[in-house]
């Protein structure tokens, strides 16, 4: 299993319309359910990275395998086929605020639906069940009818991971999952993400600012500075004098100089 | 360091033009002038209004003297108003829908297609409800259905533009997850947008309601039904004390609409 990656990303670049540079010759080869947490600056092109392992952003050179097959020419129904084994957590939650907890998670299950059903909302009772089941794995089954703006933060990411968890996904990106969230709840929502890491076996690759963090939860830490990766090491040969490297950009370390 | 203790002394300055507001002032004088040449082309003269005022409050006083018997006759065609109102703005609405979705340059499938819409749609809201109601009093003849139709199609062109700016202004991120998940266009929409919009949707259709029961008094003029018909009558025949009582009956339907549209407004919010 080792030998044969589940996301192989082969020197991949991006180069945004406007001209600026996202990725510069990127690879990566990510084993199935590892714990990678890639660190970096603001603008170091983390969420570009991310983005692009479930094509939301595409590439403008190199090729992704996942699972052995090459995605970046998936269109319509492989594209949505791909995504929706593919979970992803965001910064902002990006729950549907007006809908309850129960139909923002099972809007995570329409992959799965053909369009009429969905969309008269004619769920099957077992997908209800397992709803509720995605929501008790995360501590929110209580809340299931509630709106989701009637909620906090913290627990408006947890439904997230449970509607994530309807897509029976193989791997879960999240881009910055707790830079909305205060100390207390981030630790809670990154060991649900371990947890579900250990237990389902999810490999999940994860956004972070937080040095600390990474090397509390992560299997392995990967460092991106202006679009390149620059570091990348299993947690137990991870030092903290290697983070100087990643957080310090050219451009940050003349101003040090200026300012001194 | 020497540099940021100086910027600390002294406040960084802007350039005279922005100091001084200059785009601000100098768009202020053009619009003044613009009204000045506006109101001289459109000749209006204040006195002219003030010597004939007197005209203004013998009509008031005639009115004042409502004939409450009148308001027996008038139940029906207001009534028959409303009816319209509801369906014509019901129809229009309905047809709004996807082509507001159409049209919103942030769900639309390409720009080329939403452009071809709203062209479409500026069309359609060019064309004067009074034109719409005699081109439809020419096919299906007098009567309320023309009004109806003609309702329908004004409904149509103004709901459609404020149903698809009020979809550009939904928060993008709910969208965006429903696509990292897997779904389509169909399922994005349904999930992600309609939640964030019906609340607009209703109080629109409801504003629409309300400036469709008033114009639909214009209407009548043309023999397109409802209260419009009497209006007419009791105007050209000067009996300002049924005028009185139809302008009171209008009055009374549009605050019930604006009542239940903030009631809804608030219940559903």
């Amino acid at each position: 299993m080792t030998e044969k990656p589940l996301i192989s990303i082969k020197n991949i670049s991006k180069i945004y319309a406007n001209g600026t540079v996202g990725l510069k010759n990127v690879s990566l080869n990510i084993p199935a359910g590892q714990f990678v947490v890639i660190v970096g600056l603001s603008g170091a092109g983390k969420s570009t990275l991310l983005r692009t392992i479930n094509r939301m952003h595409s590439v403008t050179q190199g090729d992704i395998l996942i699972d052995g097959h090459s995605i970046i020419h998936y269109k319509n129904k492989q594209l949505r086929q791909l995504r929706r084994s593919i979970g992803m957590i965001f910064q902002d939650f990006n729950l549907i605020k007006r809908s309850t907890v129960q139909r923002n998670v099972l809007a995570g299950r329409v992959g799965y639906y053909p369009t009429w059903k969905s969309v008269c909302n004619l769920f099957s009772a077992a997908d209800k069940q397992k709803a509720y089941q995605a929501l008790q794995q995360v501590g929110m089954g209580e809340k299931l009818y509630s709106r989701a703006d009637a909620l906090s933060g913290g627990q408006q990411q947890r439904v997230a991971i449970a509607r994530t968890l309807m897509q029976d996904p193989k791997i879960i990106l999240a881009d910055e999952p707790i830079a909305s969230l205060d100390p207390m709840t981030t630790q809670t929502v990154m060991k649900d993400l371990k947890q579900l890491n250990r237990q389902l076996n999810i490999t999940v690759v994860v956004n972070l600012h937080s040095v600390p963090i990474a090397q509390q939860f992560a299997d392995r830490i990967v460092g991106l500075r202006a679009g390149e990766l620059i570091y990348d090491k299993l947690i137990d040969q991870v030092n903290s004098e290697d983070f100087q490297t990643i957080y310090q950009s050219s451009s940050s370390s003349t101003d040090m100089e200026n300012a001194s | 360091m020497k540099q940021s203790l100086k910027n600390s002394q002294s406040m960084p300055s802007r350039p005279w033009l922005q100091r001084l507001h200059i785009k601000g002032w100098a768009s202020f004088l053009i619009f003044l002038l613009l009204f000045k040449g506006s109101a001289q082309i459109c000749d209006i003269q204040l006195s002219t209004f003030f010597q004939n005022l007197g005209q203004f409050f013998e009509l008031i006083k005639k009115m004042l003297h409502p004939q409450w018997s009148y308001l027996a006759v008038v139940v029906a065609p207001i009534s028959e108003t409303i009816k319209m109102a509801i369906v014509g703005t019901t129809i229009g609405t309905l047809v709004a829908v996807p082509f507001c979705l159409l049209a919103a340059r942030n769900i639309a499938i390409n720009r080329f297609i939403s452009s071809i819409v709203r062209f479409f749609l500026n069309i359609v809201r060019t064309i004067p409800d009074l034109m719409l109601a005699a081109l439809f009093v020419a096919i299906v003849g007098i009567g309320s259905f023309a009004g109806v139709l003609t309702l329908a199609v004004f409904s149509f062109g103004m709901i459609s533009k404020l149903f698809y700016e009020a979809v550009e202004t939904i928060d993008p991120g709910p969208l965006e997850a429903l696509q990292a998940a897997g779904a389509n266009k169909i399922q994005m929409i349904v999930f992600a947008v309609l939640p964030q919009i019906f609340n607009n949707f209703i109080s629109y259709f409801l504003y629409t309601l309300e400036i469709n029961v008033r114009s639909s008094t214009v209407l009548g003029y043309l023999g397109a039904g409802g209260i419009g018909v009497y209006l007419q009558r009791s105007l050209d025949s000067f009996n300002y004390s049924q005028t009185a009582i139809i302008i009171l009956a209008i009055l009374v339907v549009v605050l019930i609409i604006d009542g239940l549209s903030n009631y809804l407004r608030e219940k559903l919010l």
